[in-house]
């Protein structure tokens, strides 16, 4: 039988069959799978969510929710939405399918190992998971002691899922390392790598250094819970607050994790959308490293009032205050990139704008966080929740979603719909904005947060909230009916659908099994819009 | 590195440009993972080091129950164990099959000798009820530490606010350290070995040679590693006291 | 001007202010809030405005090859560099005067339990906001409190939001906090750090009463003799270890089951079995709760084995058998 296909060879029919997914050492293809079951576990963290505004919609229990639902739901919420969405997400995703194609490479450096940790990273799902046959966990995804030592054993999968995910998001880091050290095409210096590649490199060093401190955390609160060690425990001597130190040690360099991936995409977006070269990219990509570095001193701006020495807090407010800069200067970078650009707004620059304005106020705030005589005020209420969720959400998960839009022609070979693309963007810009900035204002009236329950005074602005939280909702499914339409009946894209400079768009839609009929030769910055 | 010759299987994987840089990226590889590992033992380091300055006497006594002639063994064992373990590497690169499956075939002896040094040492404390937390059972332990904070306080003006019935209550801690801290790193030995013994099974298969050894240079990088984390656990758990 | 607005928009969103701490930081608030709109406003205005002029107008748009400049670079992580140290200074000036209380600060003691607030004053008086949910936290007008507080359990939190104050309250450990009342009247306190079931009912309420009245009051109480019997112990510790979070003594249901007439009746578990509440059980239900969780209650009450004196368990199981 005669072939008349051109392109038969891509990777998505390079070999067919189930197996072959799961025996698969292309990074597109490990890229794909971390996508389904990313936005499976999406989904589920997302449904909790959904439940947790639900309740807090009227004063007392709603819908039959009792506290200890609550407090589960509470948990599961954050596990799944940290360890299985938001730390993974674009590394694991777009940085496994786009890197090496980014750098003209065939794989990246291990790709058995890639495999290896896909499968890692699913045992630590399973694992969380498994927690709810055990009673599940109602300790916040935080896990503070003693309150977690005291809980039952479902506690200990979770602690042990969130470890082994772990242990997947070093062999990640580590591989994106080697890959960005050792791949790079021929005359593609450092200096001509793309922003999205600098920012994922920049978060393969934090993976690398951070993430084996949180797992001696996790099996030392096992230990104290199985074995009784005595270390955070305080009935036995220990110290509860050391296990903030150690826990908050990895997990503010782990936000850093969440979200500078996030501003490599926007750097894409922008530099795309705006068909200009991008400003200051080699600002941009230092500040990633910046970032990067002066993370891992500022963990205590979590615990200013939680005993820790004044002194201490100082140190921690001001070195705070200096990681501002470095995120900042990625803001005035970009709108310079717009700055007598060719501003065309596709889905993708829509969800690039959306990040701009939800992260300047997510990091804006952040800076009140900061401030030693605002925190004492403001921690531990609704103020943070919302602080939070308007960086990982309005930050990091409107990237994603803009990323998805962008590289789904790539991916795939098909184009989506922008008009729908578009609608799933207002209805979630929208409903962010009406879900979490009324919780600013709830934490400045004084409402705590992982509060089952709360006085009448917060009613009001805890309803908008949760009609809020029903347009996300709608939101990401008008934005998975795009995805998934255009998976089924989307017109087929060119190679180059945006008129994008980086080395993906040279390869086919979808890329050849091997990335490059044959290896691109650098000669110029990635962003070379003349 | 030389090219492959011609009795060798070994291709380079698609993806890399030549055996050299396949093995320059094995290498930065493994010294990544190795961080890692460092980090996650620093992070177990930090914390020994938190509580022994909170509470010396605790740890004073602690070390004193450890058994210095064990550990001193112990040492000399991994030492020799890298040694043999390079010189696994040096004949496979040179192509001796027969004297690296030896010299690796010892340095998993060394591994099982170490564990079982490790075994006596567990299950004599484990007898005595020195164990973590709450199935300590050795009040003469919790007793000799009230001893020696009493002497501390009594012949030292600089230790007057020592809380004895903190230490009492703490006194337990100490082993917890100890079995945490050896317990993994008794565990990395244990996956050291498996992996050590992969790699025999290779070089037995005729898998290496001078022009691709890579795995057991990474193998030996992680064996050297582990036993540079015990030249650091021990004196700071037997020694210092 | 200032303080027009401090006190307009504040107290559209900020709790009455209750102390000058409070107003101190409603400052701040506001000065933190105005500079961030006005950055807000030009960043995203500057986006804004540059979306509408360079909208693209055909498909073969050329566009100005703009890399860097150094000087602009420098001068936009200068400045907000400066403008976030003097928000650091101004933070930190705020922070002490939070740290730094008057050395003739009245204390009073408090223990936060699972999820309960006990209190306890130098007079001897001493209640817990369960079962007593209308008593308060009365202090003086005008005068300096420190609370000195610890955790009999979990991590707390104890925060005024009216005081703009918190501090977590940690098991084995002391931490403090402190505040002078400017204003008369109740303010409100909630837990803030997450601490199980009821993390989110155990509020307490501040009473600041005039100078005098207080005084008044702090003279008149006299604490009451222990009868020294070991129900009465038990009725001490019933209170000071929190069980009244749960557990009545009046035949109402809390969370738990109530403490009046168990004594010796018959019990149906959650498993389906069934007992006697002998001294045994209730010995073991004390020090083991998750052993036997009577039927239609939930599994919530704290593991006390480790955490309380043999003599203590005694006391509360003779205090309980007093319960008819």
């Amino acid at each position: 039988m005669a072939h008349t296909e051109t392109h038969s060879h891509d990777y998505l029919n390079h070999q067919k069959g189930l197996w072959s997914w799961l025996t698969t050492i292309d990074h597109k293809r490990i890229g794909i799978m971390y996508l389904i079951v990313i936005l499976f576990f999406f989904l589920i963290g997302g449904i909790f969510a959904l439940l947790i505004r639900m309740e807090l919609f009227s004063a007392g229990p709603t819908l039959g929710i009792d506290p200890g639902t609550y407090n589960r739901l509470m948990t599961f919420h954050g596990a799944i939405m940290v360890f299985m969405v938001i730390v993974p997400g674009i590394p694991s995703i777009f940085g496994n399918f786009l890197i090496p194609i980014m750098l003209g490479a065939k794989d990246v450096a291990f790709p058995r190992l890639n495999l290896f940790s896909w499968y890692v990273f699913m045992l630590g799902a399973i694992i969380a998971f498994a927690s709810l046959l055990f009673g599940g966990a109602d300790t916040g995804w935080t896990f503070y002691t003693p309150y977690s030592i005291r809980q039952p054993n479902g506690v200990i999968f979770l602690v042990l899922g969130a470890f082994t995910m772990g242990m997947a998001s070093i062999l990640t880091g580590l591989n994106f390392i080697v890959t960005v050290h050792k791949l790079r095409a021929p005359g593609q210096t450092m200096s001509r790598i793309p922003l999205f590649v600098w920012s994922t490199y920049a978060t393969a060093i934090i993976q690398v250094l951070a993430t084996p401190v949180l797992g001696i955390t996790l099996l030392l609160l096992v230990a104290e819970k199985t074995l009784g060690v005595g270390i955070f425990d305080p009935t036995i001597g220990g110290d509860p607050v050391l296990f903030q130190h150690f826990f908050w040690f990895y997990s503010h360099p782990a936000v850093y994790i969440m979200v500078l991936p996030a501003m490599g995409i926007i750097s894409e977006l922008i530099a795309t959308y705006s068909r200009k070269t991008v400003f200051g990219y080699t600002a941009i990509a230092y500040s990633s490293l910046a970032i990067g570095a002066v993370s891992f001193i500022v963990w205590g701006h979590h615990m200013f009032v939680s005993g820790q020495s004044e002194f201490a807090g100082i140190m921690f407010s001001v070195i705070t205050m200096l990681v501002g800069v470095p995120t900042a200067i990625k803001l005035f970078n970009w709108i310079a990139t717009m700055y007598m650009g060719s501003i065309k707004l596709d889905a993708p620059m829509l969800f690039a704008i959306g990040f701009m304005f939800l992260f300047t106020i997510g990091g804006l705030t952040g800076v009140w966080l900061a401030t030693l005589g605002m925190d004492v005020h403001f921690h531990d209420t609704y103020f943070v929740v919302a602080h939070f969720h308007y960086v990982m959400v309005g930050g990091t998960l409107m990237a994603f979603t803009g990323g998805l839009f962008y590289w789904f022609p790539k991916m795939f070979g098909r184009v989506c719909n922008d008009g729908t693309a578009r609608i799933s963007w207002v209805l979630i810009f929208t409903g962010f904005n009406v879900t979490f900035f009324p919780q600013f204002i709830l934490g400045a009236m004084g409402m705590p947060r992982r509060y089952f329950d709360y006085l009448p005074q917060y009613e009001s602005l805890n309803q908008i909230s949760t009609v809020g939280s029903w347009l996300i909702g709608a939101g990401f499914l008008v934005a998975l009916f795009a995805v998934i339409h255009g998976l089924l009946r989307g017109e087929k894209a060119s190679n180059n659908p945006w008129g994008g400079t980086t080395l993906e768009w040279l390869a086919t839609s979808p890329p050849h099994h091997e990335n490059f009929e044959k290896t691109p030769i650098v000669s110029v910055g990635p962003y070379e819009y003349r | 590195m030389n090219t492959a010759s011609k009795e060798s299987h070994f291709h380079h994987a698609h993806h890399f440009e030549s055996a050299a840089h396949q093995y320059s990226s094995a290498k930065q590889g493994v010294w990544l993972f190795m961080v890692t590992e460092i980090l996650m033992f620093g992070g177990l380091f930090v914390a020994y080091l938190i509580y022994k300055s909170l509470y010396a006497p605790v740890f004073h006594v602690g070390s004193s129950y450890l058994d210095v002639k064990m550990g001193t063994i112990n040492t000399f064992i991994l030492i020799t164990s890298s040694f043999t373990m390079a010189l696994g590497i040096y004949f496979n690169q040179k192509n001796e099959r027969s004297k690296a499956i030896i010299f690796l075939a010892i340095t998993i002896l060394c591994a099982l000798g170490f564990m079982l040094v490790k075994f006596f040492e567990y299950s004599h404390k484990i007898h005595l009820g020195l164990v973590p937390g709450k199935y300590f059972n050795n009040p003469e332990f919790v007793q000799k530490v009230v001893d020696f904070a009493t002497n501390m306080q009594a012949t030292s003006s600089a230790h007057q606010d020592i809380d004895i019935a903190a230490l009492k209550k703490i006194a337990p801690l100490y082993f917890g350290f100890y079995f945490v801290m050896t317990g993994l790193h008794g565990f990395h030995v244990i996956i050291g070995a498996c992996l050590i013994l992969w790699v025999t099974i290779k070089t037995a298969k005729g898998h290496f040679g001078p022009e691709y050894y890579t795995p057991v240079e990474g193998v030996g990088l992680f064996w050297h590693i582990v036993d540079l984390i015990w030249i650091y656990l021990f004196p700071l758990l037997y020694l210092v006291g | 001007m200032y303080s027009w607005l401090n006190i307009n928009l504040a107290n559209t969103f900020m709790p009455v202010e209750g102390t000058d701490l409070a107003g101190s930081v409603d400052n701040l608030y506001i000065f933190l809030l105005i500079s961030s709109l006005i950055s807000f406003i030009i960043l995203i205005g500057g986006m804004t405005a540059f979306i509408v002029k360079y909208k693209r107008r055909s498909a073969n748009d050329k566009t100005a090859y703009i890399t860097h400049n150094n000087l602009l670079e420098f001068l936009w992580s200068f400045i907000p560099f400066v403008i976030m140290m003097v928000i650091f200074y101004w933070g930190l000036i705020v922070y002490n005067e939070y740290r730094t209380p008057p050395d003739d600060a009245e204390e009073i003691h408090v223990t936060g339990r699972q999820w309960v607030w006990r209190f306890a004053y130098k007079n001897g008086y001493a209640f817990s906001t369960k079962p007593a949910n209308d008593a308060m936290v009365n202090v003086p007008l005008g005068r300096p409190i420190k609370l000195i507080m610890t955790s009999g359990d979990v991590l707390h939190s104890f925060y005024i939001p009216g005081f703009r104050n918190k501090q977590d309250v940690v098991p084995g450990r002391y931490t403090y906090l402190w505040f002078k009342a400017t204003k008369v009247g109740q303010f409100q306190v909630f837990c803030t750090e997450y601490c199980g079931l009821e993390h989110s009912n155990m509020p307490a309420k501040i009473n600041v009463m005039p100078a005098a009245e207080y005084d008044a009051w702090f003279k008149a109480y006299v604490p009451e003799a222990s009868a020294g019997g070991l129900a009465d112990r038990g009725k001490e510790l019933f209170n000071e270890r929190g069980c009244t979070a749960c557990h009545s003594v009046n035949g109402t249901r809390i969370v738990g089951p109530t403490m009046k007439g168990l004594a010796g009746a018959k019990r149906e578990f959650a498993d389906g079995s069934s007992g006697i509440a002998d001294d045994a059980y209730l010995r073991e239900s004390i020090l083991n709760s998750g052993a036997k969780i009577v039927k239609d209650y939930p599994a919530a009450m704290p593991i006390f084995k480790g955490q309380i004196e043999e003599e203590d368990v005694t006391a509360l199981i003779d205090y309980i058998k007093s319960l008819k």
